[in-house]
């Protein structure tokens, strides 16, 4: 494995950066839109509630596959050339925000409804009680589960190496096919995957503690 | 008592008939074919072709019968040798099972998209050669790609994961990018999407995509020499050298390059050396 890795480690870490560069990239996106999208979804605006519905419901029952390949073949020949590492991070962006959405969506409705009906008897307009006091409480209640999808998404960008997108799956299956040591190969893969999910796991953790302090 | 020895008797007799079968078989793989078709009134050849091969030799349902390249050289063959094209007979052979039904004698010859390499040669015969295999680039009709030289920083090439195809472009043009896919329709479908400038592979299986999807080409001839040839049994050089005289003869007169046109439309007929 140590051979492995020194011969094929420039590889390897070129593989982990991008993982690590398209997982931040998507993740950032993926929480902006997702948490849009999960308030549209509780709207009273029939328009953008039906929208946000139909969004969250298209992307979270199509395969995350099917989603990155149509930007990777189709876009381009139709609407703009992207190459494969774009085209990854669009899909697992629009995939992970729809499961986000759905997150924040159950977090803004376990808020009891009274808090909502407090903030607009105070004269608050129906987007500032969302935004001072409905929100901060939901967002608090989402973290853990928001937590996995984080680690979802890390784990979901191996599908960059479907569509050349040179990530650490990529390099992955190129070393594996070319030394036929699978085994070797795949641990050394699944733990460069490590040194990005434990982390992860570890700042939601503490995260939530500190949420949990201040409640 | 004697039942078991009755029975041990059964063993031994079932034992000497399947030992004397073999030997029958044995005494036709080393008949020799030529006399045989000299011989006899109405001689069949038995050629071994493949049956999933698309442009090569494909099972055609509706049909009911194997047609391809290598299946219509074969039948030119046979007219030339015996006189009738309907002397060939055709048994579906797939690269596991082709030299041992050759080396039983159950096929007279293969002729099954069966590259030359010295391994084969220890156990077979190979005729001269009949198609020029080898690793080509699959471009589209408009591409300013004529050939592996043309490859430089700029272009991208696509290729399968792990294949040896991957490695011998990197040989041979290592400024080129090279993409690895799961396989030729994704590798394929990457190339209508623009996301490279070529695929390179194995230039019959290009081809078969070239005849699937118009719009494409290849561009140049092969950049490595993998050739197809007929592979005949050891001991029957006689009827090698006649699929020879044969073979020479249906360049000569034209036959070739039809069957060529009538299964690689756009190609040009490559010289065979």
């Amino acid at each position: 494995m140590l051979e492995l890795l020194s011969s094929y480690g420039g590889m390897l870490t070129q593989g982990f950066l991008n993982t690590l560069l398209a997982s931040v990239i998507a993740l950032f996106f993926s929480t902006v839109i997702g948490t849009l999208i999960g308030i549209l979804r509780v709207s009273q605006n029939k328009f953008l509630n039906q929208f946000a519905n139909a969004y969250v419901q298209l992307f979270l029952n199509i395969p995350l596959l099917i989603i990155v390949l149509f930007f990777y073949t189709a876009v381009p020949m139709y609407v703009v050339q992207i190459g494969g590492f774009t085209a990854g991070i669009i899909g697992l962006t629009i995939y992970t925000s729809a499961f986000i959405a759905e997150t924040v969506r159950a977090g803004i409705q376990s808020v009891p409804a009274g808090q909502m009906e407090a903030g607009l008897s105070t004269g608050f307009t129906y987007w500032e009680t969302m935004r001072y006091i409905v929100l901060p409480q939901a967002l608090r209640i989402v973290i853990p589960p928001l937590g996995n999808q984080f680690i979802n998404l890390v784990k979901n960008s191996s599908i960059l190496a479907m569509v050349a997108g040179m990530d650490l799956m990529y390099y992955g299956d190129l070393i594996a096919s070319e030394t036929f040591n699978t085994f070797d190969t795949y641990i050394l893969v699944a733990l460069f995957y490590l040194v990005i999910t434990l982390p992860l796991t570890y700042l939601m953790q503490r995260l939530e503690r500190r949420n949990a302090a201040h409640s | 008592m004697k039942k078991s020895i009755r029975l041990l008797g059964l063993f031994l007799t079932a034992f000497v008939l399947v030992v004397l079968s073999g030997c029958t078989a044995g005494a036709v793989a080393n008949q020799n074919i030529v006399e045989r078709v000299e011989e006899t009134e109405n001689p069949t050849l038995i050629w071994g072709v493949k049956a999933d091969t698309n442009l090569f030799g494909l099972y055609n349902i509706a049909e009911g019968e194997i047609q391809g390249f290598d299946v219509d050289i074969a039948k030119a063959l046979t007219e030339e040798m015996t006189g009738d094209a309907s002397n060939a007979e055709f048994v579906e052979v797939t690269s596991k099972t082709r030299i041992p039904l050759l080396k039983n004698g159950n096929i007279d010859a293969i002729i099954a998209t069966m590259t030359v390499n010295e391994e084969r040669k220890k156990q077979v015969n190979f005729s001269d050669v009949y198609f020029a295999a080898g690793q080509s680039l699959l471009v589209p009709e408009d591409s300013d790609l004529n050939g592996v030289e043309d490859l430089t920083s700029e272009h991208t090439v696509l290729a399968v994961k792990g294949s040896t195809s991957a490695q011998n472009i990197r040989e041979h043009s290592p400024e080129a990018e090279v993409l690895e896919f799961e396989n030729y329709s994704e590798a394929f479908t990457a190339l209508q999407s623009g996301q490279g400038d070529a695929v390179t592979t194995d230039n019959a299986i290009l081809l078969g995509i070239i005849a699937q999807n118009p719009g494409y080409r290849l561009a140049g001839d092969p950049f490595t020499y993998e050739p197809y040839a007929i592979a005949i049994n050891k001991g029957q050089e006689p009827f090698r050298d006649e699929v020879n005289e044969a073979l020479d003869a249906i360049i000569e007169n034209g036959t070739y390059a039809e069957l060529y046109h009538k299964w690689f439309p756009e190609e040009e007929i490559p010289d065979l050396g």
